[in-house]
C-alpha cells in the first residue's frame, strides 16, 4: 500500500502544487454541474441568456416572470406534466440489471481469458476488441426487423440483454486486465490445496477482485444510464429510459423545446447519484482500494 | 486451463457476443455487397391536399416486389459500395490526383470528399484527445492518491462528472457556456479583448471547442482505471526502492509505470476505439458545418428520410477497419504480453 | 378459475377506468396500435383515439421521435407491430415505396363520410392517407422595426435584402435575418422552399434525374447566401428552435420559421418586451420574380398498414376518425393548422394559411426526395458557411444524390 506511509514525508512545495492542481481540476469537473444545478431554478431567458450570463446568476427574467429569484417550474414540468418519473423508474431497473448482467458474466469470463494461455484466448480477446469497434446506430437498425419478428421489440428486457451484450466486449477487457494483476499462484496454489477451478474462483480469487470489479461496474453502470442509441430505438414511449425522455424535451420544427425541463431532469437525475456516491463512499472507496493485493 | 473450464467460464459471455454483435456484423457485411434491384417505375396521378393533382412517379411495388423475391438481397456490388463518391472515392481521388492543380487545391478538393473530411477531423480528434485525456487522468490519479482519505470519496465522485452528465446536455449546457453570451464565452472574449470572437463560427476554434471538450470527458474513465491500479502497486516494492534512494520521480518512472502499463494498454485500446466513434460532441455543439467524423457520416445515412444501410454499413466496416489498424501497435503489444504470460 | 376470474375483474376495472373518458366509436372490436411522431397536436390526437378503447378494442400509441426510423420494419412483418402509422409528405415515402400501407377508399366510404376532399391523400387514384394537419416555414416580422427603419412589410426576397439594408444602415439591429441554416436537415428544407418558390422542378420529368443545376438553383442558393450577410456570425448553429428563441429575444427582426412553432413566438412568456405584441405573421416571401411563396406546404395525416387484419383495419380507421374528429379540434384549436372541418385559423396559423392561399407548393413526394434531402443536407454545409461556391456545391449535390440513387436503383 503505498498512499499512507509516504504522505508523511512529502516535500511542502509538492504538497502545494498537488491541491492546487486538485482544486483547479475539481473547478474545471464540476463547475459546468454547478452551474447547471443553480441554472435549473432560473427560467431559460436566464439560464440560456441571449443578453448576458449575469442574468443566470441574478435571475433578471425570472423575477420578471414568476416574481421570485428561484423557480421549480422546471421539476414541475418534467416530473409532473411530462411524467418524467416513468423514465426515471425504467432508468433504474435497465442500470440495475445491465450492470448486474455485465458483472456476472464478465467476471466469469475475464477470468478464464486471464488464466488461459492458449491462442484462443486471445484471439476471443481480439475479436471482442472488433465487435467493439462497431458503431452501436448501424448494430440497432439492423436489430428492428428480427425483433418485430420476434415480437420482443419495445420491452425492457430486450434493451438489458443488448445493452449487457454491446458492452460484454469492454467488460471481458477491463476485467481481463485487472485479473492479469492478480498473481496466478494465488488461485493455483488453492487448486494445488485440491480445489476445482470454480471453487478457487469463488474461495480465492473474488474475494481480492472488487477494486477491478467495482471500477467496471462503475463503467457499466454509467453506459446503462447515459445510453441513447439502444434506448431510443428498442423501447416504446411507455418504457423509455431517461435520455430519451431528456431529448424529447429539446423542441423540434414541429415543438418549442422545453429545455428547462431537459435542465431539471438532468439534474434531479445525477443529484440522487451524488447522494449514493456520499453515502456509499466508504465502500465505494474502500471497493476502490481494500481490495489491493498483497505481494 | 482446459479448453473445457475454459469455455464454461467463458459461454455466456461468448453467447450475447455472438447473437448480438458477431451475427449483426455477418449481416452488415453482407448487406454492404449489395444495392437494391433497379425499381419499377410507373407514371401516376397523385394528389395532396394542398396543389391539386399531378403526374409524378411511383415504384411500381408488384413488380419491384417481383424481383426481391427472386433476389432477396438485392444485385450483387461487389466492393462498388466501398469504393463509390460516398465512402474511398477512389475514382474522384483519382481524377483530382492526376489533374494539373496546385498541392493546396488538390487538398481541398480531397477535403471536398465527404468520407475524407470526416476521416481527417476523426484522425486529429483520436489521436489529440486520447494522449491528453490519458496524461491527465494519469496526474489527476497520482494526485488524488496522495490526499487524506476523507476527501477521496467527494473528490472521486467530483472527478467522475464529466462523465456522469448525459453527453446529450452536458454538451448542450457547455456549449451554452461557450457562447458569446455564456460566462465563458464572454471571458474568452473578455481575455483576448476581441469583442467579435465567437467559438461557434469559426472553424479552427469549432475544433479548438470539440477537442477540449473531448479532454475533459475521457479524463475521469483514465483516472478512474489509473486510480485503481494504483491501489495494487505492491508496497513492498515500493519501499525497497526508497531505501535504495530513488525519488519521488524515480519511483514514478520506474515502479509505476511499469506496474500500471497493462492498464495503460487497456485505457489506450478502448479510448482511441471510442473517439475514433466520436459522434455526440459533433451534434451536441452543433458543429456539424465545421466538423464531421465517420459515425456522424453513419448517422446521416440512416437518419435522413430516405434510410441507406448499405452506405451505413460500408462506413460500418471502414470504421472497422479503421480501428483495428489504429490498434495494430497495441495488439502486437498484447500479443507479446500473452505470449509472455503463456510461457 | 382464478385467473379467468381475475382477467374479468380487471376487463371491468379497465372499461370503468376508461369510463369517464368513453366514447362510442361504434368499433366492435379489434386492436388499434398508433405509431407517430412525438409533438403535442399528436399526442392531443393519440389521447382522443384512446378514448375508444373499450371492453372488445384495445389502443395503444407510441409517440417518439424515432417513429421514421421504426416504421418501416414495424410494418413489414406480418401482423405489423403498428396498425396506424402517422406520417407527413416526407415520411410517408418509405412506406409507398415498400407498399406497407393500404388504400383507404373502401373504409372511408363506410366510416369517414365527414371527411373534407382536401383532406385526401390520392396515389394513382386510390386514397392512401389521410392529412388533418398542416405546417410550414413563413415570414415573421416585426413590424416595430420595420415602421422605424421606414420600410414596406416585404414581399420577396429582394424586399427582405433591402430591408435588411436600411435596418442595419439605420443602427437599429447589427444582425436583423433569420433562417434556420443549421447543416443538416434544417439546411436541406431552406433550400427545398427556395427552389420550390423559383418553380421548376427537382428532376427531369419523367425519371429520377438530378434537374437543379440550373439558373434557378444557383439563384436560390445565391438569395441563401445573401441572406447570411445579415444573420449572426452563428448563424450555423441556428436550428428551427434556436432561431425562435433568437427572436423571441429580440434580436431578429425577420425571419422565416416554422408555422408550428407560430403560437409560442406570439405568447408573451419568455419573450423579451416588445417582441410579441410587434410580430407579424405572413406568407413566406417570393423569390426571383415568383408569384408564389417560396415555402414547402406540408401536411401530417395517418395511414393503415396493409399487414394487419381487416377487422382491425376497420377499428383503427375508426379510432383514428375518432382521434381527428371536430370536437378534438375544438379542444385543441390554438395547437395546430388543423385541415380539419370547422377549423377558423387562429392568430398563429395566419401565417401558414397565406402560404397555402398564395398557392405555395407541396413538398414534393417522389419516391427518392429524401436521397435528395439527404445529400443537401450534408453537402450544402460548405457552401452556406462561405468557403465553396455555388457551382461547386450543386456539383457536390448532384454527384452525392446520383450514388444514392444508384445504390437504391433509382437510376442506372
Amino acid at each position: 500500500m503505498m498512499s499512507e506511509p509516504l504522505t508523511h514525508k512529502r516535500p511542502i512545495a509538492l504538497s502545494l502544487i498537488i491541491y492546487a492542481f486538485i482544486i483547479l481540476w475539481m473547478i474545471l469537473a464540476a463547475m459546468p454541474f454547478f452551474w447547471t444545478v443553480w441554472g435549473s431554478f432560473k427560467v431559460e431567458a436566464d439560464f440560456f441568456s441571449r443578453d448576458s450570463w449575469w442574468n443566470a446568476i441574478f435571475g433578471t427574467n425570472t423575477i420578471r416572470q414568476t416574481g421570485e429569484a428561484f423557480t421549480g417550474a422546471g421539476y414541475y414540468g418534467a416530473w409532473v406534466l411530462r411524467d418524467f418519473w416513468r423514465a426515471a423508474g425504467n432508468t433504474i431497473i435497465v442500470t440495475l440489471c445491465v450492470t448486474i448482467i455485465s458483472l456476472t458474466l464478465g467476471t466469469l469470463g475475464g477470468y478464464a481469458l486471464a488464466r488461459s494461455g492458449r491462442n484462443y484466448a486471445f484471439w476471443i480477446l481480439i475479436a471482442a476488441l472488433v465487435f467493439r469497434a462497431m458503431p452501436h446506430i448501424t448494430l440497432v437498425s439492423g436489430y428492428l426487423l428480427p425483433f418485430f419478428q420476434l415480437n420482443i421489440w419495445g420491452v425492457l428486457p430486450t434493451s438489458i440483454i443488448v445493452l449487457v451484450a454491446i458492452n460484454q466486449p469492454f467488460t471481458l477487457w477491463m476485467l481481463h486486465s485487472f485479473f492479469l494483476s492478480i498473481p496466478k499462484d494465488l488461485d493455483e496454489s488453492a487448486m494445488v490445496d485440491g480445489c476445482t477451478r470454480f471453487q478457487a474462483f469463488r474461495m480465492v480469487i473474488i474475494p481480492v477482485m472488487w477494486p477491478g470489479v467495482v471500477t467496471t461496474g462503475l463503467f457499466s453502470f454509467l453506459l446503462g444510464y447515459n445510453d441513447f442509441a439502444v434506448t431510443a430505438m428498442l423501447l416504446s414511449a411507455e418504457n423509455q429510459t431517461m435520455v430519451p425522455k431528456i431529448s424529447s424535451f429539446l423542441g423540434s420544427i414541429q415543438e418549442t423545446g422545453n429545455v428547462m425541463y431537459a435542465v431539471a431532469a438532468v439534474v434531479s437525475a445525477t443529484v440522487p447519484l451524488f447522494i449514493l456516491v456520499l453515502f456509499f463512499q466508504r465502500q465505494i472507496v474502500s471497493g476502490l482500494t481494500a481490495g489491493a493485493v498483497k505481494g | 486451463m482446459p479448453n473445457k473450464t475454459f469455455f464454461a467460464f467463458i459461454l455466456p459471455s461468448l453467447i450475447a457476443m455472438v447473437l448480438f454483435i458477431a451475427l449483426p456484423i455477418v449481416s452488415v457485411v453482407v448487406q454492404s455487397l449489395y444495392v437494391a434491384h433497379e425499381r419499377v417505375m410507373v407514371e401516376v396521378e397523385n394528389c395532396q391536399p394542398f396543389g391539386g393533382c399531378t403526374k409524378e412517379l411511383r415504384v411500381d411495388t408488384a413488380a419491384t416486389t417481383q424481383l426481391q423475391r427472386e433476389q432477396p438481397l438485392g444485385r450483387f456490388n461487389g466492393l462498388g459500395t466501398y469504393f463509390n463518391r460516398a465512402h474511398l472515392a477512389t475514382n474522384e481521388l483519382g481524377a483530382i490526383l492526376s489533374s494539373e492543380r496546385g498541392f493546396g487545391e488538390k487538398v481541398a478538393l480531397i477535403f471536398n470528399l465527404p468520407f475524407y473530411k470526416a476521416l481527417i477531423f476523426t484522425l486529429v480528434y483520436c489521436f489529440v484527445v486520447t494522449p491528453l485525456a490519458m496524461v491527465l487522468g494519469f496526474a489527476i490519479a497520482l494526485a488524488v492518491n496522495a490526499l487524506p482519505k476523507v476527501t477521496k470519496g467527494p473528490i472521486i465522485f467530483f472527478s467522475l462528472l464529466p462523465m456522469i452528465i448525459t453527453p446529450l446536455v452536458g454538451s448542450l449546457i457547455l456549449y451554452w457556456m461557450l457562447s458569446p453570451n455564456g460566462i465563458l464565452g464572454a471571458t474568452i472574449q473578455h481575455i483576448f479583448n476581441d469583442p467579435t470572437l465567437s467559438l461557434r463560427a469559426s472553424p479552427p476554434l469549432t475544433w479548438i471547442a470539440l477537442l477540449v471538450y473531448g479532454v475533459w470527458t475521457n479524463a475521469p474513465f483514465s483516472f478512474v482505471v489509473f486510480y485503481a491500479g494504483l491501489q495494487t502497486v505492491p508496497g513492498d516494492t515500493l519501499e525497497s526502492a526508497m531505501i535504495d534512494g530513488a525519488s519521488r520521480w524515480e519511483r514514478i518512472r520506474y515502479v509505476i509505470i511499469p506496474h500500471l502499463a497493462p492498464l495503460a494498454t487497456f485505457v489506450a485500446l478502448v479510448q482511441l476505439m471510442d473517439n475514433f466513434r466520436v459522434f455526440e460532441p459533433i451534434v451536441g455543439f452543433s458543429a456539424d458545418a465545421n466538423a464531421t467524423s465517420l459515425s456522424w457520416l453513419i448517422y446521416n445515412d440512416l437518419s435522413g428520410d430516405a434510410q441507406q444501410f448499405g452506405s451505413a454499413g460500408a462506413t460500418s466496416v471502414l470504421t472497422i477497419i479503421g480501428v483495428v489498424i489504429l490498434l495494430l501497435p497495441v495488439l502486437i503489444r498484447t500479443w507479446r504480453e500473452f505470449k509472455h504470460k503463456a510461457v | 378459475m382464478k385467473p379467468i376470474l381475475m382477467l374479468a375483474v380487471s376487463t371491468v376495472a379497465l372499461a370503468m377506468g376508461a369510463g369517464a373518458a368513453y366514447a362510442d366509436c361504434g368499433i366492435e372490436a379489434g386492436s388499434v396500435r398508433i405509431l407517430s411522431n412525438d409533438f403535442a397536436a399528436l399526442r392531443a390526437i393519440n389521447a382522443a383515439a384512446q378514448e375508444c378503447a373499450s371492453g372488445t378494442v384495445t389502443v395503444t400509441a407510441n409517440a417518439t421521435a424515432e417513429h421514421k426510423n421504426l416504421q418501416v420494419p414495424a410494418l413489414s412483418i406480418n401482423p405489423a407491430e403498428y396498425s396506424v402509422a402517422v406520417v407527413a409528405n416526407n415520411s410517408i415515402v418509405p412506406l409507398l415505396n415498400d407498399d406497407l400501407i393500404r388504400p383507404l377508399d373502401d373504409l372511408i366510404a363506410q366510416y369517414g363520410q365527414a371527411l373534407l376532399p382536401s383532406q385526401l391523400v390520392k396515389i394513382d387514384g386510390k386514397t392512401m392517407a389521410i392529412a388533418f394537419m398542416g405546417n410550414g416555414q413563413h415570414l415573421f416580422y416585426r413590424k416595430d422595426i420595420l415602421e422605424k427603419a421606414g420600410v414596406e412589410p416585404p414581399k420577396s426576397y429582394d424586399d427582405i435584402l433591402a430591408a435588411a439594408q436600411k435596418i442595419k444602415d439605420a443602427g437599429l439591429m447589427e444582425h436583423p435575418l433569420g433562417a434556420s441554416v443549421k447543416p443538416g436537415w434544417d439546411l436541406a428544407a431552406e433550400f427545398v422552399n427556395h427552389y420550390l418558390g423559383t418553380g421548376a422542378e427537382f428532376f427531369a420529368p419523367g425519371s429520377a434525374e438530378l434537374a437543379i443545376d440550373n439558373d434557378q438553383g444557383r439563384k436560390a442558393l445565391e438569395v441563401m447566401r445573401a441572406m447570411t450577410a445579415y444573420m449572426d456570425p452563428d448563424y450555423l448553429t441556428f436550428d428551427a428552435n434556436e432561431l425562435a428563441k433568437e427572436y423571441e429575444a429580440g434580436n431578429i427582426a425577420l425571419m422565416v420559421e416554422w408555422g408550428s412553432l407560430g403560437g409560442s413566438i406570439l405568447d408573451a412568456d419568455g419573450a423579451a418586451e416588445g417582441v410579441a405584441e410587434n410580430t407579424v405573421l405572413t406568407a413566406a416571401p417570393t423569390i426571383a420574380g415568383g408569384t408564389i411563396p417560396a415555402a414547402a406546404l406540408w401536411w401530417d395525416g395517418f395511414t393503415i398498414a396493409k399487414n394487419i387484419s381487416d377487422q382491425d383495419a376497420a377499428a383503427s380507421f375508426q379510432a383514428m376518425i375518432h382521434g381527428i374528429s371536430p370536437q378534438m379540434m375544438k379542444a385543441n384549436e390554438q395547437t395546430a393548422t388543423w385541415l380539419i372541418e370547422g377549423y377558423q385559423p387562429g392568430p398563429a396559423a395566419v401565417g401558414v394559411v397565406a402560404n397555402a392561399n398564395g398557392g405555395a407548393r407541396p413538398y414534393p413526394m417522389q419516391p427518392y426526395m429524401g436521397l435528395l434531402h439527404t445529400a443537401l443536407s450534408a453537402e450544402l454545409a460548405e457552401f452556406i458557411a462561405g468557403s465553396e461556391d455555388a457551382e461547386q456545391a450543386l456539383a457536390d449535390v448532384k454527384a452525392a444524390y446520383d450514388t444514392a440513387a444508384r445504390d437504391a436503383g433509382f437510376l442506372k
